[in-house]
């Protein structure tokens, strides 16, 4: 195939544009919550997060000493002090009308009508000087244009791991996520190797249910299910979530699971058979080490699938410190806090992290996994 | 499942009756025997720990998980073993025995996966029939005004609007971008590279994705500086900044961008082994033609590949139909975004009407019956 397009320059230079430009597409998003979360949180909503690396411009209002506290000095009454108080910064403009914040450069004298003289230095001290003593108590208002250097901190992550409860959530989700990724896993398995290599009556029709049963929308069961829990007082409990995610990937995990089995070489099982193994000794000491490539990819797409779950948490978890999921707690923020871009960026971040690392991973298993899921006719 | 199984085979004889129902009990017995065995042991251990170290919480989530899975594989090893014991591969009935515990056996694999299954997706599809004929709390008979309802409801009518926009729209762009990323990738040194990079939404969560979109698609009054990705542009390039999410009709189409943006890499990586498939004579004959890159392309592999890309389609259609985070957790449903699964929601917990919910949870499950059909015939097709 290579050799089709190398024949041909201007083409080979078409497609790297074409597929650089996909892959911006396809990251960039990411990218954008990833560097914001690790931006200054002033700093996020005054400036893109392309520009994080330039210094960012901020807009201050301040407000000079009151007029009162003006000392005279060769004639006339002169303020002294500094537009950023106790911190410190660079003026790059000011102005002292709201309409034209930007009008002086720092150093540069302003007169306003009254006679007055206001100038502010790049290092934001000011000095205001009035022909007469002035009265007061408000202090002339300043408009200044600052330089930011650009600041990174960790301290949003801090700020959602310890009191937003992202950490709590975090392990609530391990919680859910474990189990309900095993046990599925396990009672599949089982069910596959039966549905493959033994015989019983029925089989071809139990299968064609358990394939029809792949694509049944999860909403139809929630409701019957809630009741049902309610009625027999499983209520809102990680047991609860377990038999739930359990249900809902089993038909998945059986039929992937069972093709591969059905796909092992017969005589491995046969001459087992003749050595006088039963059937389980088959299962656990033959059939379950050859399927480990299906297993583990049925376990990834188990686990991403409980990881990112909303709907099944928000139905069977309960919304409280000891249950909720992260899915959730994120839904939640972005309720509460969403203009808080420092609070959902690293949330988002804590969120998607232990699912990007599994996959990258472990992505050999998971594109297996979806071929032998698809290809052939799932 | 012991009962499916009687009426499976077909009763010849007294005797074969008997011995069915032999098999039948002898299944049940030996299940129910198992699965109390590992819950005792699990429980008792449960209840053993939690005495040593009380309250501890994270000890508690580790240890119930920890048991619930030991409990799950201690009922497959005790039933086989109670089964082994009850049917011993030695003495006097050597033959005999085999014979009987064959016909248990596969039910003691199967036991757990059925019941399993049967209550968590089989049997909810009847109660939901049930409950679309009563009233909210599921309890009064309402005869079919819950469907009048919906006939009638102008956020069902908005939902079903949305939902066929999103069935046009997403499966299509998404296998169309995946088909262009998966064709390129293939053609380049750092393909695989690429490969993963698109591929890699697919891990994260719809609310993830959709904090992540929010941020592109945020908005500050003109004026301000923007700080969203897309307003940024469109204000450098001079226009006017929008609040996306609440433009009607077009918002719908920004958050498909989201669920295009995590399937496309599925979608790729699928094509893109079914391309790598296409035998080389066939294309090594085109290029011996003198068919062009695009020729070969559009009129050699894609036509080879149809049977995928309906894979490939259907999968995204499926999902498609069940879409849910993504509108709850960007818009809840307002300006105009509603779509089936989340109203199916809403009138579940905000509106508290069970009999309505179901109703809707009914219509997605009929958009999604002839795919399901279709899958059920492949497979017979397949297994015969």
């Amino acid at each position: 195939m290579n050799t089709v397009v190398g024949t041909r320059p201007a083409l080979t230079w078409a497609v790297h544009i074409a597929v650089f430009v996909l892959v911006a597409i396809w990251t960039i998003p990411t990218l954008g919550i990833l560097i914001s979360s690790f931006r200054d949180k002033d700093q996020i909503v005054t400036s893109g997060w392309w520009t994080a690396l330039a210094p960012a411009e901020r807009n201050i209002v301040a407000r000079a000493a009151p007029p009162s506290e003006a000392v005279e000095e060769n004639g006339r009454w002169v303020l002294r002090g500094n537009v950023f108080g106790e911190a410190s910064g660079s003026v790059s403009a000011f102005g002292i009308s709201i309409q034209r914040p930007t009008e002086f450069a720092p150093g540069v004298t302003a007169e306003t009508r009254d006679g007055e003289t206001v100038a502010v230095g790049e290092n934001g001290d000011y000095i205001i000087t009035y022909p007469e003593q002035p009265e007061g108590e408000r202090g002339q208002r300043l408009f200044v244009t600052t330089l930011e250097p650009p600041k990174f901190t960790t301290e949003n992550y801090e700020t959602v791991l310890f009191s937003e409860g992202i950490g709590q959530s975090f392990i609530n989700t391990l919680t859910v996520t474990i189990p309900a990724t095993v046990i599925p896993i396990l009672i599949a398995a089982y069910a596959a190797y039966a549905l493959a290599w033994m015989e019983f009556p029925g089989r071809a029709l139990l299968l064609a249910t358990i394939v029809g049963l792949i694509v049944v929308p999860l909403q139809m069961a929630l409701i019957p299910l809630l009741r049902l829990y309610n009625d027999i007082g499983v209520g809102k409990s990680f047991i609860g979530i377990w038999l739930a995610h359990t249900g809902f990937g089993l038909p998945l995990a059986i039929y992937l699971l069972r093709n591969y089995m059905a796909g092992l070489p017969r005589e491995i099982l046969e001459s087992a058979r003749v050595d006088g193994a039963s059937d389980f000794e088959i299962f656990r000491k033959i059939i379950l080490p050859l399927s480990f490539p299906a297993l583990a990819s049925f376990a990834i797409f188990q686990f991403l699938w409980v990881w990112n779950d909303l709907l099944v948490a928000t139905v069977f978890l309960g919304n409280n410190e000891e249950q909720l999921v992260m899915t959730g707690r994120l839904r939640e923020l972005l309720g509460s806090r969403g203009g808080n871009w420092e609070i959902l960026s690293a949330s988002a971040f804590v969120a998607i992290i232990v699912p990007i690392v599994v996959f990258f991973a472990l992505q050999r298993y998971l594109v297996r996994g979806l071929l032998a899921g698809s290809v052939k006719g799932g | 499942m012991a009962l499916s199984q009687t009426s499976a085979a077909p009763v010849a004889s007294e005797t074969r009756l008997v011995s069915t129902l032999t098999t039948a009990f002898v299944t049940l017995t030996v299940m129910a025997a198992g699965l109390a065995a590992s819950v005792a042991v699990a429980v008792a251990g449960y209840v053993l720990i939690d005495f040593v170290f009380p309250d501890s919480k994270l000890l508690d989530a580790a240890l119930v998980m920890v048991l619930g899975v030991a409990a799950c594989f201690g009922y497959f090893w005790a039933s086989n073993k109670l089964l082994d014991t009850l049917y011993p591969a030695s003495g006097a009935h050597v033959a005999a025995n085999l014979t009987k515990a064959n016909a248990v056996r596969p039910w003691l694999f199967l036991g757990p996966a059925v019941i399993v299954v049967g209550l968590y997706l089989a049997y909810p599809v009847v109660n939901s029939i049930w409950l679309s004929f009563h009233g909210p709390s599921g309890e009064t008979w309402a005869g079919t005004s819950n469907y009048e309802w919906l006939a009638r409801d102008g956020g069902f009518r908005e939902s079903v609007r949305n939902n066929i926009l999103w069935l046009i729209v997403v499966p299509a762009a998404t296998t169309f971008f995946g088909l262009i990323a998966a064709a390129l990738t293939d053609r380049i040194a750092w393909g695989n590279i690429a490969k993963s990079l698109i591929f890699m939404p697919m891990a994260i969560s719809f609310v993830g994705a959709s904090v992540i979109w929010k941020f592109i698609y945020d908005y500050r009054p003109a004026g301000s500086e923007q700080i969203g990705l897309l307003n940024a542009i469109v204000t450098g390039l001079g226009g006017d900044p929008q609040a996306w999410i609440t433009v009607p009709f077009w918002n719908n189409f920004f958050l498909m961008v989201v669920l295009i943006w995590i399937q496309t890499g599925f979608a790729m990586v699928i094509l893109s082994a079914a391309l790598r498939g296409i035998p080389e004579e066939t294309i090594e004959a085109a290029v011996i033609d003198g068919a062009s890159p695009f020729q070969i392309f559009y009129k050699i592999k894609v036509p080879q590949i149809w049977a995928t890309i309906a894979v490939v389609w259907t999968t995204i259609t499926i999902l498609v139909l069940k879409v849910f985070d993504i509108v709850l957790a960007m818009t809840n449903g307002q300006w105009g975004t509603q779509v089936l699964a989340n109203y199916m929601f809403d009138w579940m917990f905000r509106g508290l009407d069970f009999g309505r919910a179901s109703t809707i949870a009914l219509v997605i499950m009929l958009m999604v019956a002839p795919i399901m059909a279709w899958n059920i015939y492949e497979t017979k097709k397949g297994t015969k």
